[in-house]
């Protein structure tokens, strides 16, 4: 029997907010534990919550990026469970009425145009952490985390294959950092995902029974643990198995999931408004204002390099997956060749960045630096290849092109005298093969292409050298 | 002169005055205390050394002439306001040694305007019981006659008004616990508004109904606490963003020309005690001869309030209290062998009986499966209760209705059947539901020297009209001014 995968993704972004949803504690990351606590997020008797407007703000923000409808009226709900990170006994969430609902995002898989719909998304706060390493015979709690605002993206079960899952989460990322809203950093948990996934023969219309897949950590985690469920669940089913509905936790050194079965199982959290909160209301002035903040979104802008600058579509896409890339681009785009631009940001400056895992905004190149080095290579002065080692030269030092080519002796020989005296040299340094070539081994043409780049250091230009050669060789 | 006898305000003049110092004042309420506490047990703490500290500050405020609306005038606060580094219970096991580690709005400005804090008051335990009997640690008597409840859940700050162990208290009142027990022991006691004080510190039962207030010697008194302790706090996102006035500015103005509703669903209520049903018409009476206005209205949704309450306060509270865990602070079990039965057995044994039921009927009625036909019907039934009451107001400016249906009950006497009990707050509990201000005040005694109570409520946010005809009518009669004849 053949199936088909139906995966719908949860996922919980942090907002970068300085202080918590509903008290003023700080969100700093990595802190030491306990230390960003307040009898409010703490969950004293008698403390009352106060919300944060700046998270409201950037989950309007969000919800207009994912083409939601805002709700004006919207409310905070209890959902309560008892768990030691928990300190109320209950999470402040949303239920019947969240900010936003509907929406969807769209992005390119294997070259094609994928479309997912959003049900909802809504506000909570954060729970804390169960601390367990290190600890004897006890566990200990962090409730630094406890109160940080978060948004829950909840997508239509429109999801088909791993890749599509990842790629769904990669443009999530592209947004909220593009709105500034999330920082998107999977390691530290500021960006979450839990996965419903279920298989049902192909042509069924109801879904099969799913699993909820949580612990991913990373794009590749995610879609490596629904490779993993997929296969489970057909090989279950193969063997006339059934799947159960459970919640399972990705093991990412073992590579499988685990099924977390009794602890997490039939919860009734027993949802109800917080009588504690009034109703968020977002005016339709408000809503202009924050819809007036938000900047060009990563699908506008894709489009735009491309009629503006001339680039393919991948190009473009993968110049505007941040904001900042997509910045140094026009920078230097605007000072050079555009198409010439995106090649060399694309090939060496990306790979000079992924060596140094650092991101494009920590580049040490500027863009004026490097466009300055693209228009030596535009004006001739010097060839592509020389160009590899001026920008070894200038990526680092903070030096221009000009200064290195200066320094180095590299500018190009583009006077016809000086390449032929060394193709000349060349010539009767190899008789033999002179005598080869002429004699119908054409092959040997690009032996004595290298051999003059050779002795000219590089600095020949290629084309002349090529034209040239051909001349005293017949 | 035994300065413990005074209303708030003749000992604030006289303080104020520099005419009684303020230590003086605080050691005559606990010289008061130490003789008659053996008998009411109004206090689970008493605050000795903040007692005196604060009593010094008052004192150097009058020498500095930096005098506050309440400076050196000595406060029992009900148990479930949290002030920091004092012991705050809720009369429960569960918080027996919880300090807090900081103030709540009503005490933080109780502290600005110059108080004197001499304890904090026995209650039903999380303020749920209408006659202190469910406090973990002991029952509050009745100063009128110690084999009864004085009423609850406030029921150690209205005794330690009406046995003079305070010049004034404050209570919380979620269904009536500060006007059935300001009732049953012969003192003011005002619900306000919802959303008039901050309930920032005030540990939650039902957040939607509980409402902070005074329990007084009189209305004068009742108006100069509002005054301090009502008004916006940026830290409770349900406290209204309303003007708060002078309630004392219009106190005496008179009730001519006020139209006095009654509702005639109160006074066929099955339980009302006959000498009350005569004290309350006696006391319309009273406001109809000073030219009130008094008109029959009808509250058809009255039947319904009890349920309806017990629903929702009952939900609220089942959430709220979930965080007594035994995680972060209170009781904790000593034995448990993992987290659930760390869990269950920190909360079998840190809640009473009455905590425990209320919190199994409210995670009831908020479960999957029952949520439409118990908590959503009741939200829905409770904007019909409040819709009654706007409609009356169109009519009416204040309601009259007695406060409970009997005088003071025996300590032990409902205990054993909780729906008898919570009949107790049969008048009170739908002016919660709604949110409209109410006050209790003396209107009679009953033959056994039982005081009988008043309510009078109105419009939201309009206590100031409440108050008028509240002390209109104290001024006409002297209920107020008996008190309870205690040996000491």
């Amino acid at each position: 029997m053949k199936f088909e995968t139906v995966i719908g993704l949860e996922v919980h972004a942090q907002l970068k907010t300085k202080s918590k949803i509903f008290c003023g504690c700080s969100t700093q990351f990595g802190s030491a534990p306990n230390s960003q606590t307040c009898q409010v997020c703490i969950g004293m008797p008698g403390v009352l919550p106060v919300l944060n407007r700046t998270a409201i703000e950037y989950i309007v923000k969000t919800g207009l990026a994912m083409n939601c409808r805002i709700s004006p009226y919207s409310r905070f709900a209890r959902k309560n469970y008892f768990y030691p990170d928990l300190p109320k006994g209950y999470q402040i969430s949303q239920y019947e009425l969240p900010v936003c609902e509907g929406g969807h995002v769209e992005f390119m898989v294997d070259g094609q145009l994928k479309k997912v719909g959003l049900t909802r998304i809504h506000l909570e706060e954060d729970a804390g952490k169960n601390l367990h390493e290190g600890i004897k015979d006890a566990s200990h709690v962090d409730l630094n985390r406890t109160g940080v605002p978060l948004m829950e993206i909840v997508s239509e079960p429109d999801i088909r294959t791993p890749e599509e899952a990842a790629e769904y989460m990669r443009k999530l990322r592209t947004i909220l950092r593009y709105i500034d809203v999330c920082d998107g950093n999977m390691e530290e948990g500021s960006l979450r995902c839990d996965a419903n996934v279920s298989i049902r023969p192909v042509g069924q219309k109801e879904f099969g029974t799913r699993a909820e897949l949580k612990n991913m950590n990373s794009f590749k985690n995610v879609a490596k643990a629904i490779e993993y469920e997929i296969r489970r669940q057909t090989q279950l089913i193969e063997d006339g198995g059934r799947v159960i509905q459970e919640t399972r936790l990705w093991d990412a050194n073992q590579g499988i999931t685990i099924s977390m079965r009794g602890k997490e199982e039939a919860h009734d959290y027993r949802y109800f408004p917080d009588p504690d909160l009034v109703p968020i209301e977002v005016s339709s002035s408000w809503l202009e204002e924050i819809r007036g903040t938000l900047p060009e979104l990563p699908d506008a802008k894709k489009d735009r390099f491309v009629s503006q600058y001339g680039i393919p579509e991948y190009d473009a896409m993968v110049l505007t997956e941040s904001r900042q890339m997509a910045d140094y681009y026009e920078r230097t785009a605007a000072l050079s060749q555009p198409k010439l631009a995106s090649n060399w940001i694309m090939g060496d400056v990306m790979r000079e960045l992924k060596n140094d895992g650092a991101e494009i905004e920590d580049c040490p190149l500027t863009p004026e630096n490097l466009s300055g080095m693209l228009k030596l290579i535009e004006d001739n002065t010097i060839s592509g290849k020389i160009a590899k080692t001026v920008f070894e030269e200038i990526y680092r030092s903070g030096k221009t092109a000009e200064d290195v080519v200066r320094e180095k002796g590299l500018v190009q020989i583009t006077d016809d005298g000086a390449i032929i005296k060394v193709i000349e040299e060349v010539m009767a340094a190899n008789p033999d093969k002179v005598a080869d070539y002429r004699s119908g081994k054409d092959k040997l043409f690009g032996f004595f292409v290298g051999q003059v780049m050779k002795a000219s250091g590089g600095k020949a230009n290629p084309a002349k050298v090529n034209d040239l050669l051909r001349e005293k060789l017949s | 002169m035994d300065l413990y006898k005074l209303t708030l305000h003749e000992l604030r003049d006289l303080i104020a005055k520099g005419e009684v110092n303020a230590k003086d004042a605080a050691f005559s309420y606990t010289r008061r205390i130490g003789r008659v506490e053996s008998d009411i047990h109004a206090f689970t703490t008493l605050t000795a050394n903040a007692t005196i500290s604060m009593a010094e500050a008052a004192e150097k405020a009058v020498l500095d002439g930096k005098v506050g609306p309440l400076t050196g005038v000595p406060f029992a606060i009900k148990d479930n306001m949290a002030t920091k580094g004092i012991r705050t219970t809720c009369s429960s096991k569960m918080l027996e040694n919880f300090i807090p580690p900081y103030e709540s709005t009503v005490t933080s400005r109780l502290t600005d305007a110059g108080y004197v804090l001499l304890g904090k008051a026995n209650m039903d335990e999380f303020a749920m019981g209408s006659s202190t009997e469910n406090s973990a640690f002991f029952t509050t008597r009745n100063p009128w006659d110690t084999e009864r409840i004085p009423g609850g859940s406030s029921g150690g700050s209205a005794a330690a008004v009406a046995a003079d162990m305070c010049a004034a208290a404050l209570g919380s009142d979620t269904g009536g616990s500060i006007r059935q027990p300001a009732a049953c022991c012969g003192v003011v006691g005002l619900k306000p508004t919802y959303g008039r004080v901050s309930r920032y510190g005030l540990v939650a039962f039902a957040s939607s109904l509980d409402q902070i207030g005074p329990i007084t010697k009189d209305v004068e008194d009742s108006a100069i606490v509002m005054n301090v302790i009502g008004g916006h706090d940026p830290s409770d996102s349900t406290s209204a963003d309303v003007p708060l006035p002078d309630f004392t500015a219009h106190l005496k103005d008179g009730v001519k020309g006020l139209k006095v509703g009654i509702p005639k669903e109160y006074l066929i209520a099955g339980g009302i005690d006959q000498e009350v049903y005569l004290a309350v018409k006696e006391a319309i009476d009273v406001l109809k001869g000073m030219g009130a206005e008094v008109k029959d209205v009808s509250l058809p949704h009255t039947d319904y309030a009890v349920a309806t309450y017990y629903l929702l306060a009952t939900s609220e509270a089942s959430s709220n209290l979930a965080r007594y865990d035994g995680v972060k602070y209170g009781y904790r079990a000593p034995e448990f062998t993992d987290l659930l039965d760390m869990y269950k057995k920190s909360r079998s044994q840190g809640f009473g009986p009455e905590v425990k039921r209320r919190i199994m009927l409210g995670t009831y009625a908020l479960s999957s499966g029952y949520y439409d036909a118990y908590y959503k019907k009741a939200q829905q039934v409770r904007t019909l209760i409040k819709r009654d009451f706007d409609e009356a107001f169109k009519d009416v400016d204040i309601i009259v209705t007695p406060t409970a249906p009997t005088a003071a009950f025996k300590i032990g006497e409902k205990t054993d059947d909780p729906l008898q009990m919570y009949l107790s707050d049969i008048f009170t509990i739908s002016v919660n539901l709604a949110g409209i201000p109410g006050i209790s005040i003396p209107c009679g005694l009953t033959r056994e020297r039982l005081p009988i109570g008043l309510q009078i409520l109105g419009r939201h946010f309009d206590e100031e009209t409440v108050l008028r005809a509240a002390w209109a009518y104290e001024n006409a009669t002297d209920w107020h001014k008996k008190r309870p004849t205690l040996a000491e």
